[in-house]
């Protein structure tokens, strides 16, 4: 099924222009825009569906921004997971790999995480964290790699495969948290409480704020300058960008270069899995994530597949999360609504793209027409 | 029970579960014969279980399924504007189209029933048996006393195949979604065409929906797709891209999805449940690696230009 | 530029303009036909020959200029209104679904039920009439190009056409088929219909044409009757008349009279065209490669390249040179048999969109694409920065600087650049693939340039182009690709030309049903 995914993400690929900061700038800009378009049909979406603007907005607004808590403990706690995720995708769809299977490769990051956490009880938490996130991460990606191995081997869209994936890890995290890995009392579908020695540590007292927000900011970091500066992250981008030519002109190993964005995007999506059961929920129960990897994709997109700007994107949709459950906790507002301003974030970063797209291909090189 | 009855109840459990995958994937196969790869199916589907459900509580099961049908057309028509009429990628459209389905179905659904999502019912289509066909020791109950919608999926497999060899309009389809250029130069609009494959996508797509609600679990539930329509396009594929092929790679799914019945009554209750909801799943992977190879496939599938 | 006789036009263009972007593709061009005859229209690529018929055909709209049809203005609205009002057009790539039978193809756009018997007696029938053999229930892809071209043309004839377009059909086809076809062109023009042969060729156009008409920028600039007027006048036409360098036209000229000219004429400071050929540097031994449906593409080929020489590989479509250019470039792995060459070879493919370059990517990326593969560590982007300024210099590479991307340029200086690319670093063997196509004679002839330059400085350069005259023009050797079969002859335009077609018996004019030869399918 090659063709499907050829063009897949070439469009969204935004290559570097001349001046940096006028970039930046014009990125902030955008995002501002389709922000405000977003948070227009929202506005639309309550009065549809007879609910009370003002305060369900104001409830939104609160729970993202409201105090010193709900910046630290709501909107910033959310960001990690949402931003490996975001991670994740960018690097997945940097290289022409659809991998919307995120969501399945952090479930798959945690569970094993948990699964360590048991024979590491008493030992150092210098030793157990490292390991315990090593595990997940390295779960994440074999979970991605299978997919990877689909489509290499036997050309199956990894699109399909992933969320394939995705509801037998779901599946799979279902039954561990009733068999092997469930607490001892066997009462709660849920795994037991992780010790607090080895939780990862919090930042500030009074917060939740805890050492994944670091650890997602160096990742970011480091993801961003191996993209754009090491001869390997330049194959990724090339065979994202055009996977024959890449072949072709540069002699890339198109199917190896595959094969470790599968397996980075995975580790990525794990990583923010682990981090988050040692971070934030300290137990593995069936709805560990509330669609992170899904939300991951809209994340990625808006943030142009650049790793630095996930960490932005994250941040918003960290806010817009954390808004949605304060909006319903108290305004009575289903936060399933933010997946519609997400879907619809999504499709206007497609359809600008497909503008500017048109638009250039208007004023550039027609010259082709004999 | 005896082995028979056994037998009779797996195979109108698979029949019942396989209808509405039939459906939406007989839709997917025209679609994709136009060269268009509706991963947005999923959202047509959810869509298509909510509107049936709320229709059917106004107008009964029959306005249930059009209306399923039409809410199923209408994100279609989102997914045919972005793909067909801007020529987007029709990868992330259609995700996009089914993250916002679920949303707006979830939020609607929430809304309107209340935050916990209270059970509601809906009336349901009840079976209708086909005088002398029914009573065929192992087969007849399974596949001659069903809903509607399981006769309607039958003969839309038979009239498609049909459709897609012996008219111009078939052709035409399959000259779209092979080489798009021919069928311009023989006057016929690929967009146009595409368009309209798309939209007959969306509408059996709702109609699954709906089925889901009206014939099987007759209430609504939050994601209750629950990945169907990613399953309908992994159907095509097995079912190589012919209305027939695709109606039995349905009925191996919804065998898939039975085996958890026929286990439960051959008294199999240790095997843990979770591993046979995850079944249809890992058989979905296990079909596309083994049914790999483009050589059935539209040659323009998915191509944008 | 009236028409070239008094009576009436069968189809009338009159100061037909058309813009594109910033490119006036059409600049108030003029065109008559009369009926029974065959007008040849020329011009160089890019002159707006195609975008003139595409007009014609209903593809495209004009934004001025009025045509008309039987003496009454008509305004084409799309391909199915042009087939219905008798105007028919072979696209130089063919618009056949390769996966349908020759049937469908032929009845595809009609309404209603399709009668799968009657189609297939349509196809018999036209086919008859006209005199071209066709099996309806073989399928596209299984049919050698010849043969899709002939489905091409039932397909026209099947509508009733009285005008048949022909854009560049003897491009893909081997010398003697062009032949055939020609003949067959005459007859149907002779039979009261009228063909608007596009091409490019002069040699063609005065061996069939009653009239021509050549274009050049989107304007007409010569119209008369073939017999009053010479392939010099044709070429300084189809170059704009005064202006055009000479040597360039002597190129064309040369190429169109297949004299290979003498070497000295047109790299001055080179003494002699002999080079020493002693040193091998790209070689096959017995190379076979199948393609995924397990079709042998390359069968046991041999072949050996030398240090400062062109070989030129001639071939019709889909003879398995694609292929053999790619595993001497190394960019396919042969099954069997043995390929040596260097670590580096340059490989210019013919389709730079989707082959050679990151169209959105800045240049400077698009330099470093260039063994991206064998690269290891950080990336020097201030190096390749540097080394892409100068590499735009080099090669005269029309572009606003380094950072634009690759998209913006246009395909001359698109294929200026991967060339430049290609041979920058020197590299000791080379593999192009259709260099000039889609290029201007200015491009062209400097594309043509850098590839003599590069062997006399040493470089082992395997040339292909479906244009054979090119290849005669350029190589030192010749080898021909047949059905996968690939042997060398001397460079000569019948030997090539019987090699490419598989018989080195002389091949007497045939029925144009029987020239099915060449193998199924193309690569491309």
């Amino acid at each position: 099924m090659k063709g499907a995914r050829t063009q897949a993400a070439d469009a969204l690929v935004s290559s570097p222009s001349t001046d940096p900061i006028r970039r930046v700038l014009s990125a902030v800009g955008q995002v501002g825009v389709l922000l405000a378009v977003g948070l227009l049909l929202l506005t639309v979406l309550l009065a549809a569906t007879g609910h009370a603007v003002g305060p369900a907005l104001a409830a939104l607004v609160r729970g993202a921004f409201g105090s010193w808590y709900a910046i630290t403990s709501a909107t910033i706690v959310r960001m990690v997971p949402l931003g490996f995720a975001g991670l994740a995708v960018a690097i997945a769809f940097r290289a022409g790999v659809l991998n919307v299977g995120a969501e399945g490769q952090l479930l798959m990051g945690a569970a094993i995480a948990t699964a360590l956490a048991l024979p590491l009880h008493d030992t150092s938490p210098w030793l157990a964290i490292p390991i315990m996130i090593a595990g997940g991460a390295v779960a994440g990606s074999l979970w991605a790699m299978i997919a990877g191995v689909l489509r290499l081997r036997f050309g199956v869209l990894e699109v399909i495969s992933t969320i394939m994936l995705n509801f037998v890890a779901l599946n799979l995290v279902g039954w561990l948290v009733r068999g092997p890995l469930q607490e001892p009392q066997r009462i709660n579908p849920q795994s037991l409480s992780l010790p607090p020695s080895l939780q990862l540590p919090v930042l500030m007292e009074g917060t939740r704020l805890h050492a994944g927000v670091p650890l997602l900011v160096v990742t970011a970091a480091a993801l961003g300058w191996w993209l754009f500066n090491t001869a390997s992250g330049f194959r990724v981008r090339s065979v994202g960008a055009n996977s024959r030519a890449a072949h072709s002109a540069g002699e890339i190993a198109v199917g190896s270069t595959l094969l470790l964005t599968f397996a980075l995007s995975g580790l990525l999506a794990g990583m923010g899995g682990a981090v988050e059961y040692l971070g934030v929920t300290y137990a593995l129960y069936e709805n560990f994530s509330p669609g992170y990897g899904y939300t991951a994709i809209a994340v990625a997109l808006l943030a142009r597949l650049h790793p630095v700007g996930v960490l932005g994107t994250a941040l918003l949709f960290g806010a817009l999360e954390a808004g949605a459950n304060a909006m319903q906790r108290d305004a009575g507002v289903p936060n399933v609504v933010v997946t519609v301003v997400e879907a619809v974030l999504i499709l206007l970063v497609v359809a600008l793209d497909r503008w500017r797209a048109r638009s250039a291909a208007a004023t550039g090189s027609a010259g082709s027409s004999t | 029970m005896s082995a028979l009855d056994v037998g009779s109840a797996f195979l109108e459990s698979t029949v019942r579960t396989a209808t509405p995958l039939a459906l939406a994937a007989l839709g997917e196969c025209v679609s994709e014969r136009a060269g268009v790869i509706n991963i947005g199916l999923e959202g047509a589907i959810i869509a298509g279980a909510l509107g049936g459900t709320v229709a059917a509580g106004i107008l009964g099961v029959g306005g249930g399924f059009v209306v399923g049908a039409l809410a199923g057309m209408a994100i279609a028509a989102l997914f045919a504007w972005f793909t067909v009429g801007m020529r987007a990628d029709q990868i992330i459209t259609g995700t996009a189209v089914t993250l916002f389905a679920l949303g707006l179905t979830g939020t609607l659904y929430r809304s309107v029933f209340g935050d916990a999502g209270v059970a509601l019912t809906t009336p349901t289509a009840g079976d209708i048996a086909i005088p002398g066909l029914s009573h065929i020791p192992l087969i007849g109950q399974a596949f001659f006393a069903q809903p509607v919608m399981t006769y309607v999926a039958m003969l839309m497999a038979l009239l498609l195949g049909w459709w897609m060899r012996h008219t111009h309009a078939g052709l035409a389809l399959r000259a779209v979604g092979e080489y798009p250029e021919a069928a311009v130069a023989a006057g016929i609009a690929p967009r146009r065409v595409q368009a309209l494959a798309v939209l007959f996508a969306g509408a059996m797509a709702g109609l699954a929906g709906a089925t889901l609600v009206l014939a099987q679990a007759g209430t609504f539930v939050e994601g209750m797709s629950a990945g169907r329509g990613f399953i309908a396009i992994a159907i095509v594929v097995l079912g190589r891209w012919q209305p027939l092929g695709v109606a039995a790679a349905a009925l191996l799914f919804g065998a898939a999805n039975s085996l958890q019945t026929l286990f439960q009554a051959m008294g199999w209750v240790g095997v843990p449940y979770q591993l046979f909801l995850a079944l249809p799943y890992v058989l979905t992977l296990l079909v596309l690696a083994g049914a790999s190879g483009r050589a059935a496939a539209p040659a323009a599938l998915g191509r944008r230009d | 530029m009236t028409a070239p006789t008094g009576e009436t036009a069968l189809l009338s263009l009159e100061r037909l303009s058309r813009r594109f972007g910033a490119v006036q593709a059409l600049d108030e061009a003029s065109l008559q036909v009369r009926s029974g005859t065959v007008h040849a229209l020329l011009g160089e690529n890019g002159a707006g020959k195609t975008t003139l018929m595409r007009v014609v055909f209903g593809l495209l709209t004009a934004d001025r200029g009025t045509m008309h049809w039987r003496g009454t203005p008509l305004r084409v609205r799309s391909p199915a209104h042009a087939l219905s009002m008798g105007i028919g057009m072979v696209h130089q790539h063919f618009t056949l679904v390769p996966a349908m039978t020759v049937a469908e193809n032929v009845a595809l756009g009609g309404h209603g039920l399709f009668d799968r018997e009657a189609a297939a007696a349509r196809v018999r029938d036209v086919g008859a009439r006209a005199g071209l053999s066709l099996d309806p229930a073989a399928r596209v892809d299984a049919l050698p190009v010849g043969a899709q071209q002939r489905c091409e043309i039932v397909k026209a004839l099947a509508r009733d056409v009285q005008l048949l377009i022909l854009d560049e059909p003897t491009a893909v086809l081997a010398p003697s088929e062009a032949r055939e076809l020609l003949a067959w062109v005459r007859q149907f023009a002779d039979a009261g219909n009228a063909v608007v042969l596009i091409t490019h060729k002069l040699r063609d156009a005065l061996a069939v044409a009653d009239d021509v008409t050549v274009l050049h920028r989107g304007r007409t600039v010569l119209s008369k009757p073939a017999s009053s007027t010479t392939e010099t006048e044709l070429a300084e036409a189809m170059l704009g008349g005064a202006g055009a360098s000479t040597s360039i036209v002597t190129q064309v000229m040369a190429a169109e009279q297949d004299e290979l000219v003498p070497e000295t004429e047109l790299t001055p400071g080179l003494e002699t065209s002999v080079q020493s050929v002693d040193e091998t540097v790209l070689s096959l031994r017995e190379v076979t490669w199948r393609d995924g449906q397990g079709l042998v593409r390359v069968h046991r080929a041999n072949m050996t390249v030398g240090r400062g020489e062109i070989v030129g590989i001639a071939a019709v479509e889909g003879a398995g040179q694609h292929e053999l250019l790619r595993l001497l470039a190394g960019r396919l792995t042969p099954e069997q048999g043995t390929v040596v060459r260097p670590a580096d070879v340059g490989f210019v493919p013919e389709d730079r969109h989707r082959d050679a370059l990151l169209l959105d990517a800045p240049l400077f990326e698009n330099l470093a694409l260039r063994g991206a593969g064998r690269r290891r560590g950080r990336m020097d982007w201030t190096a390749f920065r540097t080394a892409a300024a100068s590499l735009i210099a080099q090669f005269d590479v029309r572009a606003t600087g380094t950072t634009v991307a690759a998209r913006t340029l246009s395909g001359g200086n698109q294929q200026k650049f991967v060339l430049g690319r290609e041979l920058a670093g020197k590299p000791p063997a080379l593999v192009v693939e259709n260099p000039s196509r889609g290029l201007d004679f200015k491009a062209t002839a400097a594309v043509q340039q850098a590839l003599r330059t590069a062997r006399d400085e040493g470089t082992a350069v395997v040339l292909y182009s479906s244009d054979l005259d090119e290849v005669l023009l350029l190589a030192d050797r010749v080898y021909a690709v047949h059905a996968g079969q690939v042997m060398e002859v001397v460079p000569d335009r019948d030997a090539v030309g019987r090699a490419m077609l598989g018989t080195l018996a002389d091949d007497a004019p045939e029925a144009l049903g029987d020239a099915d030869r060449t193998p199924a399918g193309s690569s491309a």
